[in-house]
């Protein structure tokens, strides 16, 4: 058994160490808001928080998290994921939507690091996160506006 | 006016069914190609003659005030429930936020594409162009029968009654109602008659036109949003499947010892196309699939290169081919030319790569099968899996849920991915719902792609300048060619293969467009906008060529050939004078700027884009700001039109810059977003979209933004350098 803290919860899963933690959320405990697009952190769009940091759960064994502090998209309820969020729907980001965990999540941890980022922070901060429906401008956008909001 | 039947379907079944009101329009299938102007492309068969009235239910109002509109097509990113929820809205005056979108089940009578004839699916960026009248009338009829009750309970003639942002009023007495507290009373009226209803006037339109907010916004960013990868079913399995190494390749023998010995593995069965092991998560079902022995019968392999079937298009290329348009007489004119221009394009063959990789969940139960699925082809689906099963068509249940993207993958008309996940769950004797699952690398390297490609183009130029003849040849696999589709072959010519060549809107006295069609293994199919995707750079990337040749400003040498072509025109001055066309662009040191411009009618819709480049001493270069002008008639929601625009930019800049699939000695070399990129953040231009106002009737937007981006930026490279790039991805070695 290995001991989970996923969004301020606790949760004992009994799967092989090995195991991606995005698997673990998404087969094991129903956090399906993760998602998988390459599995082998090309695309972000499993990304989640580590302690605050971003990470790719495609790539990071459930037994080298144990104990710590994961948040997914479900868990997200910051004042800067809230902030995100709120840009994310005002200016309507989305398209498919299926990157779109993995960016808020890598947006949230930029904005959390760095309370006015220039749009080259933005690139560097979002550059492992792809999304196919090109919705770049307008996350670029959002980032801007949530950054204005939280000021 | 057209013939159309209104049935209220809840007042039939009102005993058994409870309270709320449900409509039904009827429409007739003979009413499936006036509906646009769109002339239907990917996916489009022949219109059947069906002229059945057949039911199609769309509204459903609920004694809690919901309004749930039921969409028939779907959503996976391009905006159609929050466009289809838009039209209904509009013509029943709803409030915005009471309305609710939920995916239509698979029925071909009530919710086919009208512009397909009887076959319900999504694409050719058709959704809002057969369903803006439709939708409306569906709207309106609910709206109809809101106040026909109201008046009724309020004893005052209906004329009085006034609907507005959700609530049915009469003003003389003071008098409001809901649409929820009218709901039951609503569905024991009488549906209208076609008389009975009178579509608003644009000016009148509160919702359409304007920005309502996205549909599916809350869902897509709290992580809510049920795509198929989501689904889990009571005792679900997870499948992964081995596939062959190389196109023609079949299974010969398989140990599944070591995959069996994996922890979670519950089975290993082969199927038509590989062998697949059953898991009860993923992990483990990739650990069996990793340990699984497959032995590959190689004896129908194909194991030719893509360079070796380059080589062979451009042997084909020097003969004439099958004519897909001819005017005047090319030849003859070309040969007394007094100036000839030739070019030659290549084009890879494309993965959609769609961020959720291909999956499929599959439930048998006796001799019903029941899918969830990102489904774009319900018919064709129905069909083929009733077929592999020997089961009726309406056995076959399907759940439409989000797709992660598409691009056309998920319309396969051979219904690939689906069909591998039923006979998965048809090996195990449907013992357990299947989730099949393929990975990024799966995805990659299973065909299905856009066709590789080679152009020839010549043009000659008169004395005096003028473009007198125009000479294009294309080779390429049919998308079309042993598919339900086959019909689009005409006198040996794919329409999807010449799309936007064979239709050139310039005034050119002598045209020959010809086609040849050769047959390989690897397996093809529409990829956003189609044949569009390599024909819009051909021509327009030629075009930018011949108006350098003979001396005239781009935009200019376009315009005068673009006379009887107004919607050419327009969208090419608001772009041209957006962009500020013929301003001189500030470069910093060391940097060369350029800006070109490329122009493309696709599905019904015109867009001209211009694009501006900055370019290093080492060839890199950036592409800085797109100016997009697009007239989709009218812009149902703007805000979504825009997002497309911007989306197809970025899609058809992957192309330009990364993306290529290619084959060495029969095998896929692409496997990942390593080896096949798109976009990231960085490269994605400042773009900015001007819509043309109209008040024609809407074509698509999902795909015409693709083709014009790849051209503009090949003749601004051109503009900034003086160097002209031919082949796709641009190689910028080539601009050093």
């Amino acid at each position: 058994m290995i001991a989970l803290s996923i969004n301020g919860k606790k949760y004992q899963v009994d799967v092989a160490p090995d195991t991606p933690i995005l698997w673990v959320l998404r087969d094991h405990l129903g956090f399906t808001g993760t998602k998988y697009g390459c599995g082998i952190a090309l695309c972000g769009a499993c990304t989640v928080h580590l302690n605050g940091n971003p990470v790719r759960a495609c790539v990071t064994p459930v037994s080298a998290v144990a104990g710590q502090k994961i948040t997914t998209i479900e868990g997200l309820s910051s004042k800067v994921g809230r902030a995100v969020q709120t840009a994310w729907e005002k200016l309507e980001v989305v398209q498919c939507g299926y990157c779109q965990s993995g960016q808020i999540m890598s947006a949230v941890a930029l904005l959390s690091s760095n309370k006015k980022p220039s749009d080259e922070d933005i690139d560097s901060a979002m550059a492992a996160n792809l999304c196919r429906c090109a919705t770049y401008q307008r996350i670029r956008a959002a980032i801007h506006e949530a950054a204005k909001h939280l000021a | 006016m057209r013939e159309i039947k209104i049935v209220n379907e809840s007042r039939r079944r009102f005993l058994q069914a409870g309270a709320g009101l449900t409509l039904a329009v009827y429409l007739p299938n003979s009413l499936a190609a006036p509906v646009a102007a769109a002339p239907g492309k990917a996916g489009a068969a022949a219109p059947a003659a069906a002229t059945e009235f057949e039911p199609n239910a769309f509204v459903r109002i609920g004694e809690d005030n919901t309004v749930t509109v039921i969409a028939k097509h779907l959503e996976m990113g391009q905006g159609t429930y929050t466009g289809l929820a838009t039209l209904v809205a509009e013509e029943l005056d709803a409030a915005w936020p009471q309305i609710k979108v939920e995916g239509a089940p698979a029925d071909a009578k009530r919710y086919n594409n009208l512009l397909w004839g009887p076959m319900q699916g999504t694409g050719g960026s058709t959704a809002m162009a057969n369903s803006f009248e439709q939708m409306r009338r569906a709207g309106a009829a609910a709206r109809f029968m809101l106040v026909a009750a109201a008046a009724a309970d309020w004893s005052v003639p209906a004329k009085d009654i006034t609907v507005k942002n959700g609530i049915v009023s009469h003003a003389a007495s003071n008098r409001q109602v809901s649409f929820g507290e009218l709901a039951a009373k609503a569905a024991l009226q009488e549906a209208p008659q076609p008389e009975d209803i009178t579509l608003k006037k644009p000016k009148d339109f509160v919702y359409i036109g304007k920005q309502s907010p996205r549909q599916d916004s809350k869902p897509k960013i709290n992580g809510s949003a049920q795509f198929t990868s989501d689904v889990k079913l009571p005792g679900m399995l997870t499948a992964l499947v081995a596939h062959p190494p190389r196109f023609g390749t079949t299974v010969k023998s398989f140990d599944a010892t070591g995959a069996k010995a994996v922890a979670g593995v519950v089975d290993v069965v082969a199927i038509s196309n590989g062998v697949a092991v059953l898991a009860k998560d993923f992990w483990s079902a990739k650990k069996g699939r990793d340990a699984l022995k497959v032995t590959w019968d190689e004896s129908k392999a194909f194991k030719l290169g893509t360079t070796d079937m380059l080589d062979r298009y451009k042997t084909l290329a020097r003969s004439p081919g099958s004519i897909a348009h001819t005017a005047g007489d090319a030849i003859k004119t070309m040969g007394r030319a007094a100036k000839r221009i030739e070019a030659a394009y290549e084009f890879p063959y494309l993965a959609h790569a769609a961020m959720e990789p291909l999956n499929c969940v599959v439930k048998l139960t006796g001799d019903q099968c029941e899918i969830w699925n990102g489904e774009q082809a319900q018919t064709g689906d129905q069909t083929n899996v009733s077929k592999l099963l020997g089961i009726p068509i309406e056995n076959v249940k399907i759940n439409m849920l989000y797709a992660g993207g598409s691009f056309g993958r998920r319309s396969n008309p051979h219904s690939d991915y689906v069909l591998e996940a039923v006979q998965i769950a048809k090996a195990i004797n449907g013992r357990a719902p299947v989730k099949m699952i393929w990975t990024r690398e799966d995805d990659m390297r299973a065909g299905q792609y856009r066709p590789l490609f080679y152009h020839t183009l010549r043009a000659g130029l008169d004395e005096n300048g003028n473009l007198v003849a125009w000479q294009h040849r294309l080779v390429g696999q049919s998308i079309v060619a042993g598919t339900m589709f086959e019909g689009m072959i005409k006198n040996g010519v794919d329409a999807t293969s010449v799309e936007g060549a064979a239709n050139l809107p310039y005034a050119i006295p002598n045209m020959l467009v010809d086609l040849h069609t050769p047959t390989y293994p690897v397996p093809v199919q529409w990829w956003r906008s189609v044949g569009s995707s390599h024909t819009a750079f051909s021509t327009e990337v030629f075009f930018d060529e011949v108006a350098h040749a003979a001396d005239k400003d781009p935009v200019e040498f376009r315009r005068s050939l673009l006379k009887h072509h107004p919607r050419h025109l327009a969208v090419l001055d608001l772009a041209a004078s957006k962009a500020g066309w013929g301003k001189p662009l500030i470069a910093k040191a060391g940097t060369r700027r350029g800006r070109g411009i490329a122009v493309h009618e696709s599905f019904g819709t015109v867009v001209a884009e211009v694009a501006e480049v900055s370019v290093k001493p080492d060839g890199s270069f950036k592409v800085d700001r797109v100016v997009c002008a697009v007239d989709c008639g009218i812009a149902i929601n703007p805000s979504i039109v825009r997002a497309q625009m911007e989306g197809g930019i970025g899609f058809g800049l992957s192309a330009a810059l990364h993306s290529a699939i290619t084959l060495d000695d029969g095998q896929v070399a692409q496997s990942n977003f390593h080896d096949y990129p798109l976009l990231r953040m960085d490269e994605m231009p400042q773009v900015e979209v001007h819509i043309v106002p109209s008040s024609a009737n809407p074509s698509g937007v999902g795909e015409p933004g693709v083709p014009p981006i790849a051209p503009a930026v090949v003749n601004a490279l051109f503009a900034a350098t003086g160097k002209r790039l031919r082949n796709l991805p641009l190689r910028t070695q080539d601009l050093a």
